[in-house]
């Protein structure tokens, strides 16, 4: 393990941002950490770098104790959300300025700063901005900047705080794969922050969940997104439909209709809450089994080759949404307004006792 | 030009506005300046120089520089300490130290000369104990540098909060993750960053420490050849009834102003320039 995080705690006044935190990051991996905002997750980053002081608990690099290493010895790269360029520099001198504020004896020679230099910039594919200042740059260009002036120290770990956060949505999806490519070339332990589910589990080796400052799962993508381990984790991997459900001897209802697939404990009764996502919602104009729950479409609107649908349907406080491929809803010939049918495939309930209080919806 | 009929916008209101603008600076900024010149030099250039060269003239000239040099670094370091200190660090008391700040601002230079006067001369409270050491502080060049520090300490650091709040710690943050030590992020990140807004608040120092006389004029005593500042000069000169020689002092100080107010220009259009191009840039 490269980075290790032990019993980390950290408070701003009365506000808990990290809470007890123990977290192992594997060398070479790519790690999102991932949460709401206000989950402790860009505190946790800071502490790792040393930009930020735990109240208690330890880090570890590669085994050696770097709790009390300063931040400008510590040898990691940062890249913040804003870039942080230095303004009144050059990209060149950006870059090198990792290489020149060395003590005179470890600094390398400024043939080498320059080979170096241009080195990391032919692999930002940059190279050709070196005289150019910040200023002049586009918003993703500076952000690779930012990148080649961590790398080129050569970091023990590289962390990313909202990397993309500042980018539009089109330059975001380019530079998250240039990224990914550029990770599997180099091959640098990195932590990447993020708040965009869809981000972490494109790009990342492993997703850490983080919510109020406590971890609530980590795996890899495929592994979160299909087992999420609690109700927390499924609401924030995405969109999902909440439905008030009763689990009787291992049978999971809704509203009185019995789910025909999905999860639930099998080994317990109670009142709970069934979780679907909107593209495990099917939407038919007849009933055709005893499985389906009576529901009023309020909404359509048609997204490229996607239908969403928002549904009243008993059973949920919420409009229900459900995604249809154009292909199939067409044929159905629904309008808004119309009584509908819906089956809820691959549901998920959790009882009671385990749910926690849904965020962000 | 672009005639667009907004508020007010027909063509008399325009003359109007524009006449009065125009009228009210040459009467009240444009002509008293031509005019303190114009005295000054009435009597020939060589009367000029030779009032300039007059002991006393001399003196209060360099006076006035002692106090200028001797101030501007002080209220350098000191403003940069305190910018620093306010927009680095979140701490109990913060809030009350960026208003105490202002202080000499809100304060009448008058005033601020009294309290000096009553604090630190020979019958104050410090003042006395400094007069059993035979050190005298009021009425000799030394208090005219202190009453100058406190009424020009805000405009380093009133230059340098803003700006430095706005540019935010991210850089700083950087260097250091970079590996430089807090000395080098000073050095190679903060103070290039600040250089414009700093330069600025030096002119805006320079100037008011040649210009002061409030403050200046309640603890100095006026004793010529001694603690005759360029602004009390002109003063005394001007009760001798000694009007071109006072005209030539003041035109010093004039001419002073104008070249701050030049430099203070030439700044902001580079400033606003610097802005343009990121703008077009980004």
């Amino acid at each position: 393990m490269s980075i290790e995080i032990r019993d980390v705690n950290k408070r701003f006044g009365d506000f808990v941002a990290v809470d007890n935190m123990n977290l192992s990051i594997g060398e070479g991996e790519l790690t999102a950490l991932l949460g709401p905002s206000g989950s402790g997750k860009t505190t946790l980053l800071r502490i790792i770098a040393g930009l930020e002081q735990q109240d208690s608990g330890r880090i570890h690099f590669y085994g050696e104790d770097t709790t009390d290493v300063h931040v400008s010895d510590r040898g990691v790269g940062f890249v913040f959300q804003h870039y942080a360029l230095f303004r009144h520099m050059t990209v060149f001198e950006n870059v090198a300025f990792g290489l020149t504020v060395k003590p005179r004896k470890e600094r390398p020679s400024k043939e080498e700063i320059r080979e170096r230099v241009m080195k990391v910039l032919k692999l930002v594919q940059l190279d050709w901005t070196a005289k150019r200042y910040p200023s002049q740059l586009s918003g993703g260009q500076r952000q690779r900047i930012a990148l080649a002036r961590a790398l080129v120290i050569e970091p023990k770990v590289l962390l990313l705080d909202e990397p993309f956060g500042a980018l539009d949505t089109k330059v975001r999806t380019e530079l998250r794969r240039w990224l990914r490519r550029l990770h599997d070339e180099i091959h640098v332990t990195s932590v990447f922050v993020t708040h965009d589910q869809e981000e972490a589990l494109e790009v990342s080796d492993r997703v850490v969940i983080m919510n109020q400052g406590r971890l609530e799962q980590q795996g890899t993508p495929e592994d979160i997104y299909d087992h999420p381990a609690n109700a927390f984790v499924f609401d924030f991997l995405g969109n999902v439909n909440q439905f008030r459900a009763q689990v009787q001897q291992g049978q999971a209802r809704v509203e009185g209709h019995a789910l025909t697939q999905g999860s639930w404990p099998k080994d317990r009764n109670g009142e709970g809450l069934a979780y679907v996502r909107p593209y495990e919602v099917d939407v038919l104009k007849q009933p055709e089994g005893d499985d389906l729950l009576p529901a009023t479409v309020e909404l359509i609107s048609i997204i490229g080759p996607t239908v969403r649908l928002e549904l009243t349907a008993p059973g949920s406080e919420h409009l229900v949404h459900a995604e249809v491929p154009k292909s199939r809803f067409r044929p159905l010939g629904i309008q808004q307004g119309d009584q509908v049918w819906l089956r809820l495939n691959n549901s998920r309930v959790f009882l009671a006792g385990d749910v926690l209080p849904p965020v962000g919806s | 030009m672009q005639h667009s009929r907004g508020i007010g916008q027909t063509p008399w209101v325009r003359l109007t506005l524009i006449s009065v603008g125009v009228v009210f600076s040459v009467l009240f900024l444009l002509a008293p300046v031509v005019f303190i010149f114009q005295r000054a030099l009435e009597s020939g250039v060589g009367f000029y120089v030779q009032t300039l060269l007059d002991p006393y003239t001399r003196h209060a000239i360099m006076l006035t520089l002692l106090v200028a040099v001797v101030t501007i670094p002080v209220n350098l370091i000191f403003g940069v300490a305190l910018a620093w200190l306010v927009t680095r660090f979140e701490f109990t008391g913060r809030k009350v130290l960026m208003t105490l700040i202002d202080i000499p601002f809100a304060v009448s230079p008058v005033v601020a000369g009294l309290l000096y006067l009553l604090l630190y001369g020979n019958q104050g409270w410090i003042g006395s104990w400094l007069d059993d050491r035979d050190i005298q502080l009021m009425f000799a060049w030394p208090g005219l540098i202190m009453v100058t520090i406190f009424v020009t300490c805000p405009f380093v650091a009133r230059e340098l909060i803003p700006l430095m709040q706005q540019q935010g710690t991210s850089e700083e943050e950087a260097g250091l993750t970079l590996g430089a030590s807090g000395w080098q992020v000073f050095r190679h990140i903060t103070l290039p960053n600040v250089r414009w807004a700093l330069l600025y608040g030096v002119i805006l120092t320079n100037a008011r420490a040649m210009g002061e006389f409030g403050a200046v004029s309640v603890i100095s005593g006026s004793i010529r050849g001694q603690t005759n500042t360029l602004a009390l000069h002109v003063e005394l000169l001007a009760q001798d009834f000694n009007i071109v020689a006072a005209f030539v002092s003041a035109s010093l100080l004039a001419f002073l102003a104008l070249v701050t107010l030049v430099a203070k220009s030439l700044i902001e259009w580079r400033e606003t320039r610097r802005q343009q191009q990121e703008e077009q840039t980004a």
